[in-house]
């Protein structure tokens, strides 16, 4: 039987009813047609589908989607600020931080619960945190460096 | 450093950036269509079994469910990439006789909706008589073995025999002769966006349009025209963002073909995803093998013969397996000059998923026994690994007989700024640490001809509009590798614009010339001098137009830079690219400024027209007690030609050497009988965001007359000397020598242990 399902996602108020048994994952990309969350191993090993709940790095294929009912969900598409990219994505174009770009919305936005926590993190910090997220293409360094560019951005947004 | 060019050799952000950085890029994978199904595999439990009887009667019973299909409902017929020898063309769009590896697809569902499609796949029946199977190649070959495909007698798929020189002769003049012998583990693709299709059908024309996943739509359509019984003209493939390919996307697969028929038979758009296990038990990787090697040497370090047999655990079918037999052979002659070499291989068929195109395909498994049986020389010789290796490197013009011929070729200057800069970087080794080497070289893209194609190997259709606009098409693929800004680096540079004044239409088979795809790290080169034909037309024409109204002597040059067309040695004299654009298409009765490239390589050998080419070293620790080896730095230099861009070029390099140093220390695919025992991210090891050194890459740049402003490739070369180099320096820190890739902890603790009784028994020896 459906259940209803009230959050926020990227700003705005949703409701909808759902099998509860729905992944967050499910949710966002099938019936928001949030699809720049990206999923890609089935077993919660690599962070691929990563958004923020309430400011939280949280893995949506591994968060039934009722578990958000009441909370904030961010997503890649709610992180810039309308036309404006947000520091973190800026970056990453600047740093060539993706290749074929299929984890990079995972990355991002663990990056972003990061920064939101600490401004300016140490690449082993980086490291540690982003440890669960795969990515085949690009072997991390450039990754590492992007967020470390995008720490300093946003600092000198801030000041 | 001033250089002649404006947008080439800068350091230039992805084109593709806003899309894959905001999310509103698609992949195939995000692409849902109204009234669209879900297609579903019924794979084989057994490795190799006779299918007795498919019942799908249950199935078609449960709500929801709109199709089922079996072998029998394929129009088509065998397909494969080896089209110039149909006999290698052996995949099959659902098995129909029997099957040959688990999880072979024999049936598949068409459902309004995923839970449906996986509870059909549940329902149907099928009956099968269990044959005896096979899953080793040197079982394979046996003469009492099963075979596996009817024709091919000890299941042999392909052999290759390539010799130069006198090699029996090079062993007899040698004054050291070793050999050695290797056992290569597979390692798996694992792109991050799976393989998936959505194929739209329409009855009414008998046109199908499919978007896949793919690196090479071309390959694509013919794969399907052959399966399907259809023209390929009747076919189009449009490949929107590909999460990543590395090899393992060049076949057709099953995600295409099986979506293609679902969606004939019901009318409708059918999607169909593979899932991880899926990925890993199903799609290709790179092949394993077993490797004897032999090599002789003068005693000052020159190489005179190297002989290597090869025997490759190819599994149920061909795929590109039969080339990366070809290029396993070739790429372990490079960097170095081997005046008498000998090279024998057989691909065999097992009862598995099969092997293919990876990532350095053909050449990281051999050039690993290779860079690893150099060192062991050298160190028994007592000469320094780098010194060998910088006796033994090819020069500009090198030869190798009917074979290739190697014309730009930064090698040697690459070696001297190794030993140099390696004096600064690590003027000291810490206990337990060491350093290895390794050289490599890599193909700007093949120019063997198996596919068939009788198009030209790369085409490119530029159209400047009256604003000035350009529309670039082009059917290149970007899989990843950064090739769209590549593409439109080009252009750019050739007409004197911006990239912004570029909109690029790839990878669609309906709009652009063909393009082979991405393998071999051949966009930049093939497609390159493809699109550079076709934005020289144009340049050509807004030239000599430009010339005509100034009214010069013609003997002056006139270029097009920075969106002016002007005299080059009197710059003042000229015009603005877009007066000339207006200008040329109303002489032009208005039609849009257009020009056509196209690329095939003629006169240059057998194997490319240009070679990426550089030395690595790096640098590791080896925990002795734990057998742990940390791979600590990295150093690599570097002669790709002209880098078009150092942020895709460096982004490549650093990906290489992370896929190499999974097979270096982590990656494996251990098979019981036919089953990959570790098929998920949890269990199959990638090397993760802790484990990655620094790398630090230095170039040294040539220029290749066959490249687009003479530039090669920057793609692949990288990734075949990860490996070796890591296992040579363990072997510098402690001795331990490996027959294997893969130098897990157990592995490690055994070669030491070895290792260490090997120096008592010799310090025994000399008492």
């Amino acid at each position: 039987m459906k259940q209803e399902l009230k959050f926020k996602v990227n700003g705005e108020e949703r409701e909808l009813w759902i099998d509860p048994k729905t992944l967050l994952v499910e949710v966002l990309r099938e019936e928001l047609g949030l699809t720049g969350t990206h999923w890609s191993c089935d077993t919660g090993a690599c962070c691929c589908c990563t958004v923020n709940v309430d400011g939280m790095a949280v893995k949506s294929c591994s968060m039934l989607a009722m578990q958000a009912y009441g909370r904030e969900v961010t997503t890649i598409e709610g992180l810039a600020d309308g036309p404006t990219l947000h520091p973190l994505q800026q970056a990453f174009i600047d740093n060539w931080a993706f290749q074929c770009g299929f984890c990079t919305s995972g990355q991002i936005m663990a990056a972003n619960a990061l920064l939101n926590e600490n401004p300016s993190p140490t690449r082993e910090q980086i490291q540690l945190q982003l440890d669960g997220h795969i990515c085949r293409c690009t072997g991390y360094n450039m990754i590492q460096e992007a967020i470390q560019d995008a720490a300093k951005r946003l600092q000198k947004s801030k000041v | 450093m001033e250089t002649k060019y404006s947008v080439i050799g800068k350091p230039t952000g992805n084109v593709d950036g806003m899309a894959k950085t905001t999310g509103e890029g698609k992949y195939t994978f995000d692409m849902y269509l109204p009234n669209m199904l879900y297609g579903k595999h019924v794979r084989s439990p057994y490795p190799h079994a006779k299918i007795i009887s498919i019942d799908a009667s249950e199935a078609l019973k449960l709500p929801g469910v709109k199709a089922v299909i079996t072998g029998k409902d394929v129009p088509g017929g065998k397909w494969g990439l080896w089209r110039r020898f149909r006999e290698l063309c052996d995949q099959i769009a659902l098995a129909d006789d029997k099957v040959r590896f688990i999880g072979e697809p024999v049936a598949a569902v068409a459902a309004t909706t995923k839970d449906i499609a996986a509870k059909a796949v549940e329902l149907v029946k099928v009956e099968y008589e269990i044959l005896p199977g096979v899953f080793d190649p040197l079982e394979a070959i046996k003469d009492d073995a099963p075979l596996i495909h009817e024709d091919f007698e000890n299941n042999i798929n392909a052999t290759r025999h390539i010799e130069w020189g006198n090699v029996d002769e090079g062993f007899k003049q040698a004054d050291y002769v070793r050999e050695d012998k290797f056992t290569l583990f597979p390692q798996a693709v694992v792109s991050m966006e799976v393989h998936n299709s959505l194929a739209s059908y329409d009855k009414g024309t008998g046109k199908l349009t499919i978007w896949s996943s793919t690196q090479s739509p071309y390959y694509l359509q013919l794969g399907l025209a052959d399966a399907l019984k259809m023209r390929e003209g009747d076919i189009r493939v449009i490949k929107p963002h590909v999460g990543g390919g590395y090899g393992g996307k060049n076949s057709t697969m099953p995600d295409a073909t099986t979506a293609a028929l679902l969606s004939m038979k019901t009318g409708r758009p059918v999607k169909v995803v593979f899932n991880r296990e899926e990925e890993f038990t199903t799609t290709e990787h790179r092949m394993g093998l077993h490797l004897a090697i032999k090599i002789g040497l003068k005693k000052d370090g020159t190489i005179l013969a190297r002989e290597c047999k090869i025997i490759t655990d190819g599994g149920a079918y061909t795929g590109l397996g039969a080339t990366a037999l070809y290029l396993a052979g070739i790429f372990q002659t490079f960097p170095y000059k081997i005046p008498n070499w000998r090279y024998d291989a057989f691909r065999t068929y097992t009862n598995k998923v099969w092997a293919t195109s990876v990532r350095g395909f053909g050449a990281v498994p051999t050039v690993y026994a290779a860079e690893v049986q150099l060192d062991r020389a050298a160190k028994e010789m007592g000469i320094d690994p780098l010194a060998i290796r910088r006796k033994n490197l090819m020069e500009p013009g090198y030869e190798a007989p009917g074979q290739y011929k190697v014309e730009s070729c930064g090698i040697v200057p690459c070696v001297d700024k190794m030993a140099e800069r390696i004096k600064e970087k690590w003027p000291k080794l810490e206990k337990d640490e060491g350093i290895g080497y390794a050289g490599f070289a890599y193909m700007s893209g093949g120019i063997f001809n198996w596919i068939d194609t009788p198009y030209a190997y790369s085409g490119a259709r530029v159209q400047v509009n009256i604003d000035g606009s350009v529309d670039l098409f082009t059917q290149a693929a970007d899989i990843g590798q950064g090739h769209n800004t590549v593409a439109v680096m080009i252009c750019a540079e050739e007409l004197g614009i911006g990239i912004e004044d570029i909109r690029l239409h790839p990878g669609d088979t309906a709009t652009a010339p063909v393009d082979l795809g991405a393998w071999g790290s051949r966009e930049t080169l093939m497609n390159g001098n493809a699109i550079k034909m076709a934005a020289g037309q144009v340049k050509q024409k807004l030239v000599d137009l430009a010339r005509a109204k100034l009214g010069e002597n013609i003997a002056y040059d006139l270029v097009c830079r920075e969106k002016r067309i002007y005299l080059e040695l009197r710059p003042e004299r000229g015009y603005s690219y877009y007066e000339m654009v207006e200008a040329a298409i109303k002489l032009n009765d208005g039609e849009p400024l257009i020009g056509t490239g196209h690329y095939t390589p003629h006169n240059k050998g057998m194997i490319s027209p240009a070679y990426g080419m550089g030395i690595m070293a790096m640098k590791a620790k080896v925990d002795r007690e734990t057998g742990l080896v940390e791979a600590k730095d990295v150093l690599i230099v570097h002669d790709c030609g002209q880098v078009i861009n150092p942020l895709g070029a460096r982004g490549q390099v650093e990906g290489s050497v992370h896929m190499g140093l999974g097979y270096a220390l982590t990656e494996e695919m251990p098979n019981d009988n036919g089953l990959v025992l570790n098929p998920s991210i949890n269990d199959y090891k990638i090397i993760r965001q802790r484990d990655m050194p620094q790398i630090e890459l230095l170039d040294v740049p040539t220029y290749d007359p066959s490249g687009p402003f003479g530039a090669k490739e920057a793609a692949e070369a990288t990734i075949s000397p990860t490996a070796p180099a890591l296992a040579n320096a363990v072997f510098d820190a402690c001795g331990a020598e490996f027959d294997s890739n893969c130098l897990k902890p157990e592995r490690v603790l055994k070669a030491i242990r070895e290792a260490e009784k090997n120096q008592k028994n010799k310090a025994k020896a000399k008492k």
